[in-house]
């Protein structure tokens, strides 16, 4: 009864396919644990700055108690996309040795670099995890501040991004990034700041 | 047996009464007269309703009452921070960006410096905005106000 026997083959495919379902099974389990928002903070390099700024913010607690937490922003949801920001993520580990950003200080110093990364990844997906939860087809303009509304009919026409307006709608802003620089425009009517 | 008692009790009998009653006075002004915040509540119960103070948004703006008057905001403000690493407001109602946001630009008077020389960008003493403009909840006047705008 070798191995290459019918029975062998047999074996062999069956033993693949039940070590399969478990690896498969365990990768997806810890996929999911590590898409809790008690993951991300159990570090507290995430804990003691960005989760407590956010806390403040509407996307912690709102009139409609809906809550956005931090994978619903920051970790996307088709598997494809999931599998390789946690495989980039893995660089946070080793930041996390190296104690890069493990005080206040080192964290503020660090952090319009970090906020820059997550910008251009958010720009780079026309902020697809914005609009997860939010959808210009679904906002009912008449029912928005005339501010929010003109600048949205705006965005529509000109393809603009949620990102490119709306930074900093969870943690404070990084020092260094200067708002009145970064708002998009159709024409090129700016005025410089001589 | 039970006479004797009772002749004794009668002066043991009104100093009571006559104690219950003080004591029953002094509680009775101490708490008209001490109340806290929350108002005359037992601790236990539900304090007072307050009024929620909505932030009010004014499409257009508010008329303004007087010359020079800094012009109340008609927006909410709570999500713009101003810190010494920046200052939100300054997103739409920069000399730089206020066009392309639609919005005001920040007053002439808001790049003249301590010296009176102009400033290039907003004066010091113009960059914390609400020391002056402050938004507007819909409630109505605790007093009436008879003030006209000149
Ligand atoms: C092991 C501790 C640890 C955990 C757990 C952790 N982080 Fe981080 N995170 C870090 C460190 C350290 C950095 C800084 C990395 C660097 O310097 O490049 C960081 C950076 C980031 C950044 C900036 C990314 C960039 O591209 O520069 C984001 C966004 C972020 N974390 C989100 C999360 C989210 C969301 C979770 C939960 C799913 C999470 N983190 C869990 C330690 C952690
Ligand atoms: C999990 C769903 C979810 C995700 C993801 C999400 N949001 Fe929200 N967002 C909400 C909810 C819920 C509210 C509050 C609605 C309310 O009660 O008014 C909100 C409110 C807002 C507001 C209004 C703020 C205010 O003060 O009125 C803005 C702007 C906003 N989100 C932008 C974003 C942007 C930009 C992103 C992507 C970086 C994002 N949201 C991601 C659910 C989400
Ligand atoms: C051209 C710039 C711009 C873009 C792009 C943009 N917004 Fe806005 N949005 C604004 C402005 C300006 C406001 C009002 C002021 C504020 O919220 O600070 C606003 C307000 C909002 C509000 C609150 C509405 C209200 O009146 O209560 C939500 C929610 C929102 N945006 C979501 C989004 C989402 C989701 C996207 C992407 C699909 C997006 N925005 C893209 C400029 C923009
Ligand atoms: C509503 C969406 C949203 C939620 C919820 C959210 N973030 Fe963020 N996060 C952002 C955006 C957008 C940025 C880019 C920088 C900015 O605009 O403030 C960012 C930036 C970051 C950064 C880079 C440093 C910085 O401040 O720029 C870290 C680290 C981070 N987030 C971690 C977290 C953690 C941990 C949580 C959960 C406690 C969380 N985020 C929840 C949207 C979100
Ligand atoms: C998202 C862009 C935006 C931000 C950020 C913003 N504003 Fe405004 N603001 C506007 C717009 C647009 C108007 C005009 C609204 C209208 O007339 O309906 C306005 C109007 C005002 C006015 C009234 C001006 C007048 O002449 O009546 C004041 C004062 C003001 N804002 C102050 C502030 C302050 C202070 C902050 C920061 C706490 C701030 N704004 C942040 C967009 C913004
Ligand atoms: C010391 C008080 C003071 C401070 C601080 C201040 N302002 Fe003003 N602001 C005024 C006064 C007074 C006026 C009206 C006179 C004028 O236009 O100069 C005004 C006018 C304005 C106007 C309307 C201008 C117009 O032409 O209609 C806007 C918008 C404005 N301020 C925004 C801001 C913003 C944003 C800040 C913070 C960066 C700020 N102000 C800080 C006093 C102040």
């Amino acid at each position: 009864m070798g191995l290459f026997s019918k029975e062998g083959t047999f074996k062999v495919l069956f033993f693949g396919f039940v070590m399969g379902v478990i690896f498969w099974g365990g990768f997806n389990t810890v996929l999911e644990m590590t898409n809790k928002e008690a993951f991300c903070i159990s570090c507290h390099e995430m804990e003691d700055n960005v989760y407590q700024e956010y806390t403040d913010t509407i996307h912690y607690s709102n009139r409609t108690g809906v809550r956005a937490t931090c994978p619903d922003c920051h970790v996307p949801k088709e598997w494809i996309h999931k599998i390789i920001r946690k495989i980039q993520a893995s660089n946070e580990l080793y930041h996390k040795l190296m104690g890069t950003i493990d005080t206040r200080e080192k964290f503020e110093s660090h952090r319009l670099e970090l906020a820059k990364h997550e910008w251009a990844r958010m720009e780079s997906v026309n902020s697809r995890e914005c609009r997860n939860c939010h959808d210009f087809e679904s906002m009912d303009f008449d029912k928005q501040e005339s501010r929010s509304s003109d600048r949205h009919e705006e965005a529509i026409d000109n393809g603009w991004s949620c990102i490119q307006c709306h930074k900093g709608i969870a943690h404070h802003l990084p020092e260094g990034y200067d708002p009145s620089d970064d708002s998009p425009s159709a024409s090129e009517d700016e005025e410089k700041d001589e | 047996m039970f006479k004797t008692i009772k002749s004794k009790t009668l002066f043991q009998k009104s100093l009571t009464i006559f104690l219950l009653a003080m004591t029953a006075v002094m509680f009775s002004s101490a708490a008209m007269s001490v109340q806290s915040l929350r108002g005359d509540r037992p601790l236990d119960s539900k304090s007072n309703k307050v009024s929620k103070h909505k932030v009010n948004t004014e499409e257009g703006g508010y008329d303004r009452n007087y010359k020079l008057q800094p012009p109340l905001i008609p927006h909410k403000i709570e999500k713009y921070r101003i810190t010494l690493k920046g200052n939100g407001c300054l997103k739409c109602h920069s000399k730089k960006s206020h066009k392309k946001e639609k919005a005001p630009m920040v007053g002439k008077s808001h790049f003249i410096g301590r010296d009176g020389k102009e400033t290039k960008t907003i004066s010091k003493r113009r960059y914390f905005c609400n020391q002056c403009h402050a938004p507007q909840t819909k409630d109505s006047p605790l007093v009436e106000n008879v003030y006209e705008g000149i």
